[in-house]
């Protein structure tokens, strides 16, 4: 099911591709074979390869149970956050909260992951900016 | 000869005390890279490249340092495999087979001294080999126009989706995806954005390293919080004893090491193969000649030391074509050819004419790296077993702040570290439905190169499509190309590691 799903995805994706293809507007400079035939060939092998799993699908994976499937939504929560975070809040805060979210929910209890965090931003603040010289984002603290 | 005198050259600059450190500090975290499970040699190459680049290394220093990681993981890999039963990197999955049985019979020292000999051997030969391939493949290479070029990559995707890939299909769609996530971004040639959608940050492309560091380094944090709490390393086991082999030991073993050097050197040569299979071939070879009694699999010596000096000459070989023609064999040598690319160096033959300062400083500095692997290696052994013990709890997420701030320092744009998120989350799906990422990264990297020679071909001819395979050189890529497709399908069941070993739940597919 997950393969005929995947084949299902990459026909459209290839589909849009080659139409989006069609849609490129040529420049006044022009060679034999333009911007879009490349492209065109590159959306034919992928419709084509899409369709192999659909006829012909591998057995489904193991796919994670509903709660560590929603762990792993956390954590990608986390990191969207945090990259938006960075530049507001600075390197340190921003790392610190980051670091000591995805360290409890990988399993340390809270006090160690706060700890984990602290550590992780701070040390990667002194290699990476204090002995490297690595410009990394500056909050309102300056760190 | 030639070659030797380049390389003289080449220890005059790989011997400044910057460049030595480097390879150290190269060789000391790439040994660590491999020793961790979980955290292969793609993996730890692509979270160091922003860095190295961001920290405004020249690309000489920059190459020699990332290498020695790449050596040092080969070089790791062995350490959790013989100890924990648990492969450190991919490569170092054939390893497993009767080092962790020899560490159970209490000879884990023994393990471990004669793999790291046996590392040391195959890296070193294939250095040697790396020396006198290249510049030769580099004449042939010269020979070529934008259609040999065209045929080339090609190549290069199709042999790689048919070693490496399960399914050829799945390995073509991996491929398809690179090449069209290259295609987005303005076209170098007419100047006309394509697949941009009026966002003026896509106007530059997807930078080809914020997709590296996102399939390879976040979709592993991601793997990792999937399967937390499973397999975690345990103290009790891993006591070992003196790091040292007997004699009698190494000298029975030495005609191994040397048959896995040769065929490991030549899988790895050949695009798309890699290191795994180098290991795995060197095993199976031994096996097939050398197990008389029936001992391979339950500790037997040579069942450590054929793998061993298999992927570490794997590992050197692969560097031939990625070198000399500018088509990595591998995914971490991908991943090196990225960084090259990110600091405006092409490899190819005009690299070995124009910049022979970096192609040989590199080589020297792969001999000198060398010996400190094999120093780091049987004397530090333990130093690196400690290592072993900090649980991926605190290791993962500093591993994915180490990716953001290298990628951050590359362009400041939380823009990028979005795209950064997206790439690690379609890692992390493809992963799971076993879709190779190699294909996926040499999509995105040789995507407009591919492109180019293909449009360059076409307007010498007028856009007449025969040109293609006009060449007697053109034809034999094309018939090479196709034989490397096709031919697994049929015999594939033979040279497929992980279908052989039967340890299919290892779920990366991807030769390092």
């Amino acid at each position: 099911m997950t393969d005929r799903v995947f084949g299902l995805i990459c026909v459209a994706l290839a589909g849009f591709f080659i139409w989006q293809a069609t849609q490129i507007e040529t420049g006044f400079i022009v060679d034999p074979l333009g911007p879009s035939a490349f492209p065109i060939i590159i959306g034919g092998i992928l419709g084509l390869a899409g369709l192999y799993p659909i006829v012909k699908p591998d057995a489904p994976p193991a796919w994670p149970h509903l709660r560590r499937l929603l762990e792993i939504a956390f954590a990608i929560a986390v990191m969207v956050a945090y990259a938006m975070a960075l530049p507001e809040a600075g390197f340190i805060a921003a790392t610190c909260v980051a670091a000591a979210l995805l360290s409890w929910r990988l399993g340390a209890s809270p006090l160690k992951a706060l700890a984990a965090g602290i550590g992780i931003s701070v040390g990667i603040y002194a290699i990476f900016h204090l002995a490297l010289g690595l410009s990394l984002a500056k909050g309102p603290w300056g760190f | 000869m030639d070659a030797l005198s380049s390389l003289a050259d080449g220890f005059a600059v790989a011997l400044t005390l910057q460049n030595l450190l480097l390879a150290l500090l190269g060789c000391f975290l790439g040994t660590i890279i491999g020793a961790l499970p979980g955290l292969g040699p793609s993996n730890g190459v692509a979270i160091l490249i922003p860095l190295a680049f961001t920290l405004g290394l020249p690309a000489t220093p920059a190459l020699i340092m990332l290498t020695s990681v790449y050596y040092g993981a080969m070089y790791g890999g062995r350490i959790s495999s013989i100890l924990l039963n648990i492969p450190g990197d991919e490569p170092a999955l054939m390893t497993t087979l009767d080092g962790y049985p020899m560490a159970r019979k209490g000879q884990a020292g023994e393990a471990l001294a004669l793999s790291g000999l046996a590392s040391f051997v195959g890296a070193f030969f294939a250095t040697c080999g790396l020396v006198f391939l290249a510049p030769l493949l580099v004449k042939l290479a010269l020979l070529f126009g934008p259609a040999e070029y065209f045929a080339l990559f090609s190549l290069a995707f199709m042999t790689l989706g048919g070693i490496a890939s399960r399914n050829q299909a799945k390995a073509a769609i991996a491929a398809a995806l690179g090449l069209g996530i290259a295609m987005i971004g303005v076209d170098h040639q007419t100047g006309v954005p394509r697949f941009s959608f009026g966002e003026v940050s896509l106007y530059d492309g997807i930078n080809f390293l914020v997709a590296i560091v996102g399939l390879f380094a976040i979709s592993e944090v991601l793997i990792f919080l999937e399967h937390k709490g499973e397999g975690e390393a345990d103290a009790g086991k891993l006591k070992l004893g003196r790091v040292t082999a007997p004699l009698s030991m190494i000298w029975n073993c030495t005609g191994t090491m040397l048959r896995g050097t040769v065929l490991g050197f030549l899988a790895g040569v050949l695009p798309g193969a890699g290191a795994s299979l180098g290991s795995f071939i060197a095993y199976i070879f031994e096996k097939r000649i050398s197990d008389r009694d029936g001992s391979f699999g339950t500790g037997n010596p040579r069942g450590v030391a054929a793998p061993e000096a298999g992927n570490n000459a794997a590992a050197g070989g692969a560097l031939v074509p990625m070198l000399a023609l500018g088509v990595p064999g591998s995914g971490t040598t991908a991943v090196l050819l990225a960084m090259l690319l990110a600091l405006n160096i092409t490899p190819g033959p005009l690299l070995f004419q124009s910049n022979p300062d970096v192609v040989w400083g590199l080589i020297a500095a792969l001999f000198i790296g060398n010996f400190m692997l094999l120093l780091l290696n049987i004397p530090m052994v333990g130093l690196f077993v400690r290592v072993l013990l900090v649980p991926p709890r605190y290791l993962m997420p500093a591993v994915a702040m180490i990716s953001f701030v290298g990628i951050y320092g590359i362009s400041g744009s939380t823009f990028d570290l979005m795209v950064m998120i997206i790439f690690g989350i379609m890692g992390y799906v493809l992963r799971k439905i076993d879709v190779p990422l190699v294909p996926v990264i040499l999509g995105v990297l040789l995507g407009n190169e591919m492109e180019k020679n293909l449009r360059r071909a076409l307007t010498i001819s007028d856009g007449d499509w025969s040109i293609l395979w006009g060449s007697p050189l053109a034809i034999a890529l094309w018939t090479f190309a196709i034989l490397g497709f096709v031919l697994p399908i049929f015999i594939g069941r033979f040279v497929r590691p992980k279908a052989a070993v039967g340890q299919a739940a290892v779920e990366e597919a991807d030769p390092d």
